[in-house]
């Protein structure tokens, strides 16, 4: 279903951006020429939906057409394009997990699996506590180290196996701090599993200290 | 200039034109769903991919310009290859409906599958379905059928100046949609039902009603407007089943308003079709013998005889009523129906002289007491589309009203145009630093007891800013239906209203928008024309004529171009050509008019004025003092047409017409209520 016709929810009656947020808007809005202010429909966009509960509501896109002087239809057209935008309200961890290639070659559709078991949802539902929404998005551009899922547009979880992912489930539910980047755990960032090889004893003798390494 | 070769045949263009647009000169058909001559190019359906010499990968012909020395194949196997992926892909998901779709037999999605795509399909998954949108009472949606082109989304960004359809979502889920399910508001909307090239935006009123190769096409013109929209009727056993625009550069390009495309169906509802009299305050059926008969016995015996022309009326008809009122010694007629105090005599001083195609030229306009919108809707998109084009300056003397386009607002009374006069205010230096600026008057500004004075004015307005030349003429009224430019052209005016409606005998020649109750009690009135309206109503005599598409007739445009309306069904029952009707009742009247043949009359009207001289072109008028100077009323201008869709004797008689009014005229003053609380 496309959010285009999701229609099982209440739309609130207005939406104001907050002081802090238009502080936001004025900055980006002041970034492009004078009469192209409509290129800041995106950021506007961002802005809305991270001041919102991490959903952009119809009035919000009203206003952020009104604020950009461009018609509704246009910032409709951004927001239903981008799977990045919510336009129905997700839960507090909006979890969207890579299902392209590379991540469903490395696991994905396991990982996925795993968390559907766990919560007793679906990719697209959302648990009745309000506390997670699955997704499935295409690639998020971390291949290197998939498979990944993204946090609420922001933070990335990768290397994802069956096993990590339900602990992520339990330390967010929790609000427990939890790692961010590679679950692997003997994994520095996107470098390789076995360690740095390339060009190492190079960068040895000449006395280079290698990230990650003590 | 560009020099190039296609399919072997060389070929020298224009800088900027595109390799379609080159095909196309050479008369090599290049298949295409989302390139469309008048709107913008954004090559995504990818069907005119064409190979050129040299090019790693094929080219989408539509968007690339024409380069010397380009050697261009539109038809080897890569093309076609090509060609018959980009079918194959366009109709995954596109269903195979066309025996219950409307738009079968005209679609390109048919003809261009048919010629160009491959014979069977590779596909065995299901296919999508998609919600269809409402978009109001005249255009049916079966958005399944879409194949996202985007033509409807750019004729409304561009030419309607509606902003409403927008594509939504993106790959398997993206669709043609508006915001959160609205209907579009634009009085030229059944275009839409044009530029879509399958099946998905058809027309509502005319769904399910004949198959295009059983229609019989009549090329014709609209009269429904001052416009003069240049039309295809299409009918089948007697019937009009449907309106579609036909290509003038110089009128209308290819579109036609809703009004003309739709109100057909009021050709069918509330007809004269055979004579009636009045009888005990009654109307009894008669034949044309006793109508004729008790006309030429009252005429006989009156003292005053006057007669009006209505919107609807033709050249024809008028003259030969011109004659018939001569000959028996009566000045008394008129074709401005309401009071209208302007100079008739002064063609210059009536008439859209810029031209519609004109406008394009123009760098400032001054719209004067009118709305183009719902006064002439082509002409309102010719100036969007200069507008668009050039952004250049508008100013509105008038109420604030809903253009698409933005203006200026300078005031709302005749004060504004005394400052512009004397080279005072906003608008005077935008006027004065503008290459061809134009003036355009509304017929609504002249129909106040001050018009003569106002038209003096706004002349020296323009004669001020220097908008009339040897190579311009910036000086326009807006007439806003061709009865009343008919009725000029050919000195049908000098009488004067109030007297007519109170003559022993009126003679309604299809006028019913004037105050029908200001007629005298006692005065005997004829009504001929087409339908049960206002006029007919009150007449003591009803002689039924023929509606626009019933006879061959000729109508004089707002810019004072005569064109040709041809028969393309029979008028209903008793019902004549008018002019015929009038040439019969001046024999039994004993004042028989000299013609008794089309050309005849043809002749006759070329004599009264040589206008008539060149069907379809515009005989420029030579430039006269008019108006009379005076002092204005500071009372402020009112618009001439309120409602767009019910403006004339057919369009209130046709129930589309009806529902259009109800949902976007009323419907649109109830919601601002609301807003107003």
């Amino acid at each position: 279903m496309s959010h285009a016709q999701k229609r099982d929810f209440e739309q609130p009656a207005s939406f104001t951006f907050t002081p802090e947020s238009m502080k936001e808007v004025d900055a980006v809005i002041a970034k492009y020429p004078k009469g192209y202010q409509a290129s800041a429909v995106m950021p506007l966009l961002w802005i809305a939906q991270r001041q919102h509960d991490n959903w952009i509501p119809e009035k919000a896109m009203e206003e952020i057409a009104r604020i950009l002087d461009m018609p509704k239809i246009k910032v409709f057209e951004v927001a239903t394009f981008y799977t990045m935008y919510n336009l129905a309200p997700v839960g507090k961890h909006h979890l969207q997990f890579c299902t392209t290639t590379p991540c469903w070659l490395r696991g994905s559709g396991e990982a996925v699996e795993a968390c559907e078991k766990h919560l007793g949802i679906k990719l697209g539902e959302t648990t009745p506590d309000g506390e997670f929404t699955l997704t499935d998005v295409e690639c998020l551009g971390a291949c290197v180290n998939a498979p990944v899922v993204q946090r609420n547009g922001d933070e990335f979880y990768e290397d994802l196996t069956p096993e990590n992912v339900v602990q992520l489930l339990d330390d967010l539910k929790a609000g427990k701090k939890h790692p961010h980047g590679s679950q692997d755990g003997a994994r520095h960032k996107s470098s390789g599993v076995e360690g740095a090889t390339c060009l190492h004893e190079q960068a040895k003798s000449a006395g280079i200290k290698i990230a990650g390494e003590k | 200039m560009p020099k190039l070769t296609i399919d072997g045949m060389e070929i020298t263009v224009e800088p900027g034109t595109s390799i379609l647009q080159a095909a196309e000169q050479l008369g090599i058909e290049v298949p295409r769903f989302c390139y469309h001559d008048k709107l913008s190019v954004p090559a995504n359906c990818r069907m005119c991919l064409v190979e050129a010499e040299k090019a790693p990968k094929l080219i989408a012909s539509c968007a690339m310009p024409c380069a010397d020395d380009m050697n261009i194949s539109t038809k080897s196997d890569r093309v076609k290859a090509a060609r018959q992926g980009v079918m194959e892909m366009l109709l995954i998901n596109h269903p195979l409906d066309c025996p219950i779709c409307d738009q079968g037999g005209e679609c390109d999605l048919q003809d261009q599958a048919m010629a160009y795509g491959y014979d069977r399909s590779r596909y065995e998954e299901e296919k999508r379905a998609v919600k269809d949108k409402e978009l109001g009472p005249l255009i049916k949606t079966v958005m399944t059928r879409c194949i996202h082109c985007t033509r409807c989304v750019r004729f409304g960004d561009e030419i309607a100046g509606v902003e409403e359809m927008g594509v939504i979502g993106r790959g398997e889920h993206l669709e043609i949609g508006t915001y959160i399910e609205q209907s579009i508001t634009s009085e030229l909307s059944g275009n839409l039902i044009d530029v879509c090239p399958v099946g998905a935006l058809t027309s509502k009123p005319y769904a399910f009603t004949a198959r295009p190769w059983e229609l019989t096409k009549t090329e014709s013109i609209d009269v429904l407007d001052g416009v003069g929209s240049n039309i295809r009727i299409d009918t089948r056993g007697g019937a009009v089943l449907r309106i579609l625009p036909r290509l003038n550069e110089d009128v209308n390009e290819e579109w036609i308003s809703d009004k003309t495309r739709f109100a057909w169906d009021g050709l069918k509802n509330q007809r004269l079709d055979r004579p009636y009299i009045k009888v005990n305050g009654r109307h009894q059926p008669a034949t044309w013998e006793e109508a004729f008969t008790l006309i030429a016995e009252k005429i006989k015996k009156a003292d005053k005889i006057g007669a009006v022309s209505g919107t609807l009326a033709d050249c024809e008809a008028i003259i030969a009523l011109k004659d018939l009122m001569d000959s028996i010694g009566s000045k008394q007629y008129e074709c401005r129906q309401r009071v209208a105090q302007f100079d008739a005599t002064v063609p210059a001083g009536w008439r859209f002289n810029t031209t519609i195609a004109g406008i394009e030229q123009a760098d400032a306009i001054l719209l004067v007491g009118t709305n183009p919108r719902t006064e002439a809707a082509i002409i309102n998109a010719r100036i969007r589309k200069t507008w668009l084009a050039n952004r250049i300056k508008i100013g509105v003397i008038g109420p604030e009203m809903d253009l698409n386009y933005p203006v200026k607002y300078l005031g709302d009374t005749p004060s504004v145009l005394e400052e512009l006069a004397a080279g005072k205010g906003a608008f005077a230096e935008v006027l004065k630093n503008a290459q061809n600026p134009m003036v355009v008057l509304g017929t609504g500004m002249l129909r106040r007891h001050d018009g003569m004075a106002l038209q003096a004015l706004v002349r020296k307005i323009a004669e001020k800013y220097n908008m009339v030349r040897d190579d311009w003429n910036g000086y326009n009224m807006l007439a806003n239906s061709t009865g009343v430019m008919n009725g000029l052209e050919l000195g049908f005016s000098g009488g004067d209203i109030h007297t007519i409606l109170q003559s022993d005998v009126v003679y309604l020649l299809g006028a019913d928008e004037m105050a029908v109750s200001e007629i005298g009690f006692n005065s005997f009135v004829i009504y001929q024309g087409h339908h049960g309206d206002a006029g007919a109503a009150r007449a003591d005599v009803i002689l039924p004529g023929a509606a626009y598409t019933e006879k061959n007739a000729t109508y004089v445009n707002t810019e004072g171009r005569p064109q040709h309306t041809r028969l393309a069904v029979f008028p209903p029952g008793d019902a004549r050509e008018d002019w015929k009707i009038i040439r019969a009742l001046s024999e039994v009247m004993g004042k028989t008019l000299p013609y008794n043949t089309l050309a005849e009359v043809r002749g006759r009207m070329a004599q009264q004025s040589p206008v008539f001289e060149k069907i379809g072109a515009v005989i420029p008028v030579e430039w006269a003092a008019f108006g009379k100077d005076g002092k204005c009323d500071p009372a402020p201008f009112v618009l001439p047409v309120t409602d767009f869709y019910q403006t004339d004797p057919i369009t209130r008689a046709s129930n589309v017409m009806k529902k259009c009014s109800a949902a976007f005229v009323q419907g649109a003053s109830d919601k601002k209520a609301v807003v107003n609380g």
